[in-house]
């Protein structure tokens, strides 16, 4: 069932993400990538992250592309029309990505009997929840980055409202 | 049962379609897009080899990672709209100047 799973939400995932790199209007483009993360957000619960998968729906499908859709309707985008962009791009990008994938694959599957094999649901076998193990080491080990962050985030509220401000 | 090696595929076919996009859209927001695209594909492959260690440390680096790249959506969203202020245009192409 878990690789019925995975394939299903894999395929679903490949699919929306060329369809971003395809479609022309940037609603399409960001409407298609709300179906990678909800897709990948399953992907996280047969891997055993329930806290992630629905940090996953919460975060990203739920407030960070509602912001990208805001701001695509707030600025009136329309189709981006297609120029020729730059030579490099093409020229050195398209090998480029074609030479990190075919690198990436390779060394993936030159390394797959160590890596071993995924069972479904991962800590929820044992009987330990994953949010309580996540909470444990968050709250303990990783205290001072979990502070850090709040800061963080503040900065980037006083920034985005400094620099979204009308100047008069 | 599904190989690990599965997922880390998976991770590195989005991550490529996402460089991909950076460099062939010429629309500003969709190139942001195709950056929280790759963000996404490289926490997969955290989540995978989480799955694969027995530890819970490589989730939170994801929950880190989510928290930075919404305080990135916000700020580079903000820096979107100021560009779109002054230059009434989206295209990269045409953002080539500094200041006007």
């Amino acid at each position: 069932m878990q690789t019925a799973l995975f394939f299903i939400f894999a395929a679903i995932c490949v699919v929306s993400a060329l369809n971003l790199l395809f479609q022309r209007h940037p609603i399409n483009s960001a409407l298609s990538l709300v179906v990678v993360m909800m897709s990948l957000a399953v992907i996280y619960w047969t891997l055993g992250a329930e806290f992630l998968a629905a940090a996953q729906v919460i975060v990203y499908s739920g407030a960070i592309m509602v912001l990208f859709t805001f701001v695509i309707m707030l600025l009136n985008a329309g189709e981006e029309e297609r120029t020729r962009g730059s030579k490099a791009a093409y020229f050195a990008g398209v090998p480029g990505v074609v030479g990190v994938l075919a690198l990436l694959v390779y060394t993936f599957l030159h390394e797959r009997t160590t890596l071993g094999y995924a069972t479904f649901g991962g800590e929820l076998n044992n009987g330990v929840s994953n949010m309580a193990a996540i909470s444990r080491v968050l709250f303990t080990d990783l205290l001072l980055p979990f502070e850090v962050t709040s800061i963080l985030i503040l900065v980037a509220i006083l920034g985005a409202v400094v620099l979204a401000r009308k100047e008069n | 049962m599904v190989p690990i090696y599965y997922y880390l595929i998976l991770a590195a076919i989005l991550f490529c379609i996402g460089i991909g996009a950076f460099l062939i859209k010429r629309n500003i927001i969709t190139v942001f897009m195709s950056i929280e695209l790759m963000l996404n594909a490289v926490n997969l492959t955290f989540v995978a080899f989480s799955h694969m260690h027995h530890a819970v440390q490589g989730q939170l680096f994801v929950f880190f990672v989510m928290v930075v790249a919404a305080a990135e959506a916000a700020v580079g969203l903000a820096i979107i709209i100021a560009i779109f202020r002054t230059r009434q245009t989206l295209d990269v192409d045409s953002i080539n100047l500094m200041k006007n």
